[in-house]
């Protein structure tokens, strides 16, 4: 079986970062495989611009993002292989992929960097009555058809969901000359970025309605229209405010869930939170060499952090490999478990096993405004911090040096929210 | 002039025209939608039943335990997935219990094999998740479970592999009966045939009329289904049953030949024979169902919601007539007539040969036909040997299911070829899993417009007004 060092499962932003974080380590016997016919991941279908606005402090489209990465690749010569699908994963780190040159092979890894992405949660998963016609998309397939194929899915389109992909399809259909009917959200507030908000609907006229779902679909063969209402605080369709609205497209933005297939037959545990792996500050999961980065691990707002993230988990991954000359024993020295509470629904990571500078990412359960976030051990605050607002859709930190998580070892840090 | 024209090609008529196939004979089936298994057949709960439950003395229950026991070995022949996984018939209030000792009884009656009643903790050690307030079962240990779609598609297959004519997007709007046979009208070329096969399903009964027969009327019945992702099938093994009620068997909760948890049906009578909508409130009954049944299912794995319609007959049996020479009704086929389904064709056929049907068998009837989803299940060393003869099956489309290009583009040239998206997903798997076609939806639909030489948006999701996209981006607009 042929040996290598590092094996990163998909080449979008996840994978191509990591890898060449792990290689400005120390790596070099890396491969990245990617089942797509080219890097780059889901960004290639993000034509619109707005990336890298923290990375490179300048504003590029999806693909402009993803070729900054894939020269770099190019640059060091890391060793990649496109239309290959990673068929399993082992938890002593047996890879095992397939292509039509190759056929199907394997690989025993060194260390393994879980870089798979998300998928975008489908009709089902709503449990949205009424019929099952063509014309019902999720945003990013929709995306998909306009962008990388060239056809438009339909004419007149309204949205469930006011995820990032929906806001930003709302207006990309505009463009291309359908009629976007409007958007609705379940929620009393959007999920996505308010500048997507502003940009997308705003200045296309599209009405956003919160705290409105679809209750019925019409139509046989194709979508005809649907049933719409408003939802009461327990989120249930108030049936006296129904209306049809009339469509032949309904695009549905309704979440994000992280591919982990792979994952779980690796044995990794996953975070039924994040429904991405239990990770420490290096991003290495429960299972010990496979790490996990970008949205398979949680679901990011920008790529930018998803950049951020792949390369902590690429210079662990050389830590781990022993390449770096870090270390990375296997004992974990700090035992510092970190926990969400009040009003915050999950951190990452989940626990810290070095005591170095570590940053905490996590999401609040509701939208806020002046809040202080609170950072306790054993129950005992050792951080408190301001902030004027938050919101579920925008990835909060909490920064904790090395010096503050040296008194913390063996204990459990709890972040949480407290109203001003 | 064909010897047999079949109306319909559902799992009756795809059975029935398979039977024929062995002899010789010219026989055509005329198909009203753009695929085959497009009514009952697609959308049901998928069991082989064991044969305990239909009345002793009626053909449901003859032709149930019969097929059933037909059953394994034409899978086998057909590569189709079948798997007896036993099942049980719950009991959850001391009133129930007399019940399932009347089921065990009329079982024994019918001829079922191997029943048992089970106590409590003889049903609890059976199936570990099920919920403690399972006081006791009927246990069948040849209850099995089939995809009927994948039957339904093989049996047309493989009469057609044997020279059987499909005709699709053929509905019949006229039957004439004339000295030597019919003449059928309808929307195509018409068709005589010296006998007809009424396969239609929740129209037999229209179907029926149109040589005068009015014996009968067929009820719709709406059952809604919600399907599980693989791993919420856990430890459950057998297809789990309540006691039954007038209006069937009850929701069930069951384990598929493709490994995901089906919940459902509900039983609501309608007048419409076309509407397959979901309701808020049936699936909510639905998952109701499932928790009394077992409590830890993880309804957040649903990842579809169905609606299929069971043509309820007005006899309560299965209507096997010729109320005209040479005119064969199969109406009222709802559950088990699956189940029932090779029993039923059989009897058709035999009962066509009374009438005079020459059954002369065919030389080279070829009964087999190779399973579609044998990849997935070969060892490495196989697979590569299948890559290097065909490198199509090493690209990857549907990541949910893993299946690949060579699958696909095998199940749009084999019989009966798959003609749209839908039937892709019946054929190969590809958009049948966690995300719904969302990632392979348009690299199929690209495949279709390929493979069919035809612009991509003509692909449809299954025929009619099923359009996928309305053409290019700039021609959009343009025309705005």
């Amino acid at each position: 079986m042929n040996k290598v060092d590092l094996v990163i499962i998909g080449g979008g932003p996840a994978g191509m970062g990591a890898a060449v974080a792990a290689y400005d380590a120390g790596v070099r016997d890396i491969l990245v495989l990617e089942r797509d016919h080219r890097l780059g991941g889901i960004l290639e279908q993000c034509i619109h611009n707005g990336f890298g606005l923290h990375r490179f402090k300048e504003e590029l489209t999806g693909p402009e993002y993803a070729w900054r990465f894939e020269k770099e690749l190019h640059a060091r010569g890391i060793a990649y292989r496109l239309n290959t699908m990673v068929l399993d994963i082992t938890p002593d780190k047996v890879v095992t992929a397939m292509n039509s040159e190759e056929g199907v092979f394997q690989i025993q890894a060194g260390a393994v960097i879980l870089a798979m992405g998300c998928r975008e949660r489908p009709r089902g998963a709503l449990n949205t009555a009424g019929t099952r016609p063509a014309g019902i998309y999720t945003a990013g397939t929709a995306q998909r058809y306009i962008n990388i194929m060239g056809y438009m899915p339909g004419k007149k389109v309204v949205i469930l969901g006011s995820g990032d992909i929906g806001l930003i399809m709302a207006r990309r259909m505009t463009w291309e000359g359908a009629k976007v009917q409007m958007v609705l959200e379940l929620m009393p507030y959007s999920g996505g970025l308010t500048r997507n908000i502003v940009q997308c609907l705003q200045d296309n006229n599209i009405p956003l309605l919160l705290s409105h779902t679809i209750v019925d679909i019409h139509g046989k063969d194709r979508v005809e229209g649907v049933t719409i209402a408003e939802v009461d605080e327990r989120r249930q369709p108030k049936m006296e405010t129904a209306q049809y609205v009339e469509c032949d497209t309904i695009l549905l933005s309704v979440g994000l869930l992280p591919e982990n297939e792979l994952s779980k037959k690796a044995s990794v545990p996953l975070d039924p939170m994040t429904s991405g792996a239990l990770v420490d500050q290096r991003r290495m999961t429960e299972v010990p060499g496979i790490f996990a980065c970008g949205n398979v691990l949680h679901v990011h707002d920008l790529v930018d952090y998803v950049s951020e993230e792949a390369e902590i988990a690429g210079r662990g991954a050389a830590a781990y490999l022993g390449i770096s000359g870090e270390n990375y024993g296997a004992e974990d020295q700090a035992h510092i478990t970190v926990k969400p509470a009040k009003g915050v629904r999950y951190t990452l990571p989940q626990r810290i096993s070095a005591v170095e500078d570590t940053t905490v990412f996590f999401r609040v359960t509701d939208v806020h405004k002046a809040v202080k976030v609170v950072v306790k051990a054993d129950g005992e605050v050792i951080q408190s911090r301001r902030r004027p607002r938050v919101a579920p859709g925008e990835m909060e930190t909490v920064n904790l040096n090395a010096k503050t998580l040296a008194d913390c070892t063996g204990k459990t840090l709890t972040i949480e929210i407290e109203e001003v | 002039m064909f010897d047999v024209a079949i109306i319909g090609a559902g799992i009756i008529g795809g059975m029935t025209a398979r039977e024929l196939s062995r002899y010789q004979l010219k026989t055509v089936i005329l198909e009203k939608c753009h695929d085959v298994a497009m009514g009952t057949t697609k959308a049901n709960s998928a069991i082989v039943h064991a044969g305990f439950d239909a009345e002793p003395g009626t053909l449901k229950a003859r032709l149930n335990v019969q097929g059933s026991e037909e059953m394994e070995q034409i899978c086998q022949d057909l590569g189709v997935k079948y798997q007896r996984n036993g099942s049980l018939v719950i009991a959850y209030r001391e009133e129930d219990l007399p019940m399932v000792q009347v089921l065990y009884e009329r079982g024994l009656q019918n001829g079922v094999k191997n029943l048992a009643v089970l106590n409590q903790e003889e049903l609890l050690a059976l199936e570990p998740s099920l919920s403690d307030q399972a006081l006791g079962a009927l246990y069948a240990p040849t209850g099995a479970i089939v995809c009927p779609y994948e039957l339904n598609i093989a049996s047309v297959g493989n009469a057609m592999d044997n020279g059987t004519e499909l005709m699709l997007d053929y509905q019949v709007t006229g039957i004439e009966v004339q000295e030597d046979g019919f003449l059928i009208t309808g929307t195509g070329e018409p068709v005589k045939a010296r006998f007809i096969v009424n396969a239609a399903g929740v129209y037999s009964d229209k179907i029926a009329e149109m040589v005068g027969d009015h014996s009968f009327t067929i009820t719709p019945r709406k059952g809604q289904y919600m399907l599980l992702d693989h791993d919420c099938v856990g430890t459950i093994r057998h297809t789990l049953f309540n006691v039954p009620s007038k209006m069937g068997k009850g929701i069930l909760v069951s384990p598929t030949v493709d490994n995901n948890l089906l919940l459902g049906p509900t039983a609501e009578n309608q007048e419409d024979r076309e509407d397959v909508s979901t309701t808020q409130e049936g699936l909510n009954m639905v998952q109701q169902n499932a928790l009394k049944v077992v409590p830890k299912v993880n309804l957040r794995g649903v990842i579809t919601a169905f609606a299929g319609l069971r043509a309820v007959g007005s006899t309560g049996d299965y209507i096997l007539t010729s109320p005209v020479k040479g005119f064969w009704n199969a109406g009222g086929v709802e559950s088990p007539g699956l189940s029932s389904a090779p029993a039923i064709a059989s009897y058709l056929v035999e009962h066509m040969a009374e009438q005079g049907l020459v059954l002369e068998p065919k030389p080279d009837y070829n009964p087999y036909r190779e399973a579609l989803h044998a990849f997935n299940n070969m060892t490495i060393e196989e697979k590569n040997q299948v890559i290097r003869e065909n490198p199509l099956y090493g690209h990857i489309v549907c990541r949910c299911e893993t299946i690949s290009e060579g699958e696909i583009v095998d199940a749009i040239h084999q019989n009966p070829p798959a003609r749209d998206l839908d039937g892709v997903k019946r054929r190969t798997r590809a958009g049948m899993g966690r995300c719904q076609g969302g990632f392979c939806g348009p690299m199929v639909t690209e495949i279709l417009a390929r493979e069919w030489n035809i612009p991509l948006e003509e692909v449809t999701k299954f025929g009619g007004a099923s359009y996928l996209n309305v053409g290019k981006t700039r021609e959009v607009k343009d025309h705005e």
